[in-house]
């Protein structure tokens, strides 16, 4: 992985995702160590993402890295016309690991083609969001205790949501069953079907999960949003049936952990946050150890 | 019949010959080969009868040869062409257009927010299905397929 820029989750096998989640967990562990010895990191965030940047952020702090950078095109260059190309030539001239969050799609492709130093893809539009998957899998396995042979349910928008379609790919590599539950407008689309059935991997499709959630091992939750639907009736008849509620967990499995990518708006009500099945902040917390794991092997350091 | 067929495009002596393109993409291979910037002579007909495509378009270019990467190129417009090399006014080799694994340059990724839209960089894509032509973008990672494909 070393000097390897990391943009799609593809980037990565599964023994490479499974040296990540070790590290990872080292890094839980034992966060503050100052391997870093003053590397630069550049945060370019040309569309703005608290979470993720201030994540990052930490971790090249934990690790006794410096960071320069912005945190949207505002304060950028980008601003004055200047293409991304250009930016990227000269950022790496100044960093030794670029992590760029951009609005456009395949923009972290392109900037690690240009740039001298790897690329950490912070998520490029609708299209890949590989950090994200990483600590998904680090959740999974973290809450699991293993990563093979899972009941994974995912729910609400499954048809452009990104970090669904990375984390199918992901565990697709751990002989996972997945279970799709989404209003019709939104359903899984037919390449990742495809895939599965390349893969000899079980899937099934569902329009709502109450009768079938005492199977799930994950519950894998994603916003269901209102300009998705071009019928805004669709809408206000189905958006109910995507909202997790406390009183649905009553006969699940004891191991199963409801995770989200966040921000939640109100797929997720309130009442489960109280559940001890409720894993979506820590599953954000993870995002520091994760990250710190990633940075330090793309710069060869672990 | 075969005489007025020769009479509609006159033979060549030396060059290639692109027959079985569909009529509607005649002028995407011409530009697609630049035999819009060459010096050498070339005619073509269109919307010639064909048993197969219904109308078809014939091209004939004295003095070039092509390489089959450059030939395959013409695969994502004209997947059936065939390909007759002549010398001295008879056909010494045929050859058939085969879909290359990636395609660079040439085509337009469909996803309007794909970076390449959106910025002075050649395209990429690799060819998932080399039968229904359908391509990836190396880059927004997007299916562009037949229908939606847009020659550069």
């Amino acid at each position: 992985m070393k000097n390897r820029s990391l943009v799609s989750i593809n980037d990565y096998s599964k023994e490479e995702y499974l040296k990540i989640l070790d590290l990872a967990e080292e890094f839980e562990k034992n966060p503050r160590q100052e391997i870093m010895n003053g590397h630069v990191v550049a945060t370019l965030f040309f569309e703005p993402s608290t979470r993720t940047r201030l994540s990052f952020e930490s971790a090249v702090n934990r690790l006794g890295g410096r960071i320069l950078g912005f945190a949207d095109s505002n304060s950028s260059s980008a601003t004055k016309g200047e293409t991304l190309r250009d930016t990227i030539k000269m950022v790496c001239s100044y960093a030794d690991l670029i992590v760029m969050r951009h609005p456009l799609e395949g923009s972290a492709r392109f900037a690690s083609e240009v740039s001298t130093v790897p690329v950490i893809n912070a998520g490029d539009g609708a299209n890949q969001h590989p950090t994200q998957t990483l600590l998904d899998l680090y959740s999974i396995r973290k809450t699991q205790g293993t990563l093979e042979n899972l009941n994974i349910f995912m729910v609400g928008d499954l048809k452009y949501g990104r970090t669904v379609h990375s984390l199918l790919m992901a565990m697709s590599q751990f002989n996972a069953t997945f279970y799709f539950i989404s209003p019709d407008e939104l359903k899984m689309p037919d390449e990742y079907k495809r895939y599965l059935k390349s893969m000899g991997l079980k899937f099934y499709e569902f329009k709502d999960f109450t009768d079938i959630i005492n199977q799930a091992d994950i519950i894998y939750m994603t916003r269901v949003q209102k300009e998705r639907f071009s019928d805004p009736i669709e809408y206000e008849r189905t958006k109910n049936a995507y909202i997790l509620r406390h009183h649905m967990l009553k006969d699940s499995r004891t191991n199963m952990k409801i995770l989200h990518p966040l921000p939640r708006v109100n797929e997720i009500h309130l009442d489960v946050d109280s559940s001890e099945k409720a894993y979506y902040f820590t599953q954000a917390l993870n995002g520091v150890f994760v990250r710190q794991a990633i940075i330090s092997s793309i710069l060869g350091l672990k | 019949m075969k005489d007025i067929k020769h009479l509609v495009v006159s033979a060549i002596k030396d060059g290639t010959v692109i027959d079985h393109i569909p009529a509607k993409d005649l002028f995407k291979v011409i530009s697609i080969l630049g035999l819009d910037h060459i010096e050498n002579q070339v005619t073509f007909g269109s919307n010639l009868d064909s048993k197969k495509l219904g109308k078809k378009a014939i091209i004939k270019i004295s003095g070039l040869f092509f390489r089959n990467e450059d030939i395959n190129k013409i695969a994502l417009v004209a997947p059936e062409a065939k390909l007759n090399i002549i010398k001295d006014y008879n056909v010494i080799e045929k050859k058939v257009v085969e879909v290359p694994d990636s395609i660079t340059g040439i085509a337009k990724c469909v996803n309007p927010k794909c970076i390449t839209n959106n910025e002075e960089i050649v395209t990429k894509f690799s060819v998932v299905d080399k039968k229904k032509v359908i391509l990836k973008c190396y880059y927004c990672e997007k299916i562009t397929d037949q229908d939606n494909m847009r020659i550069i």
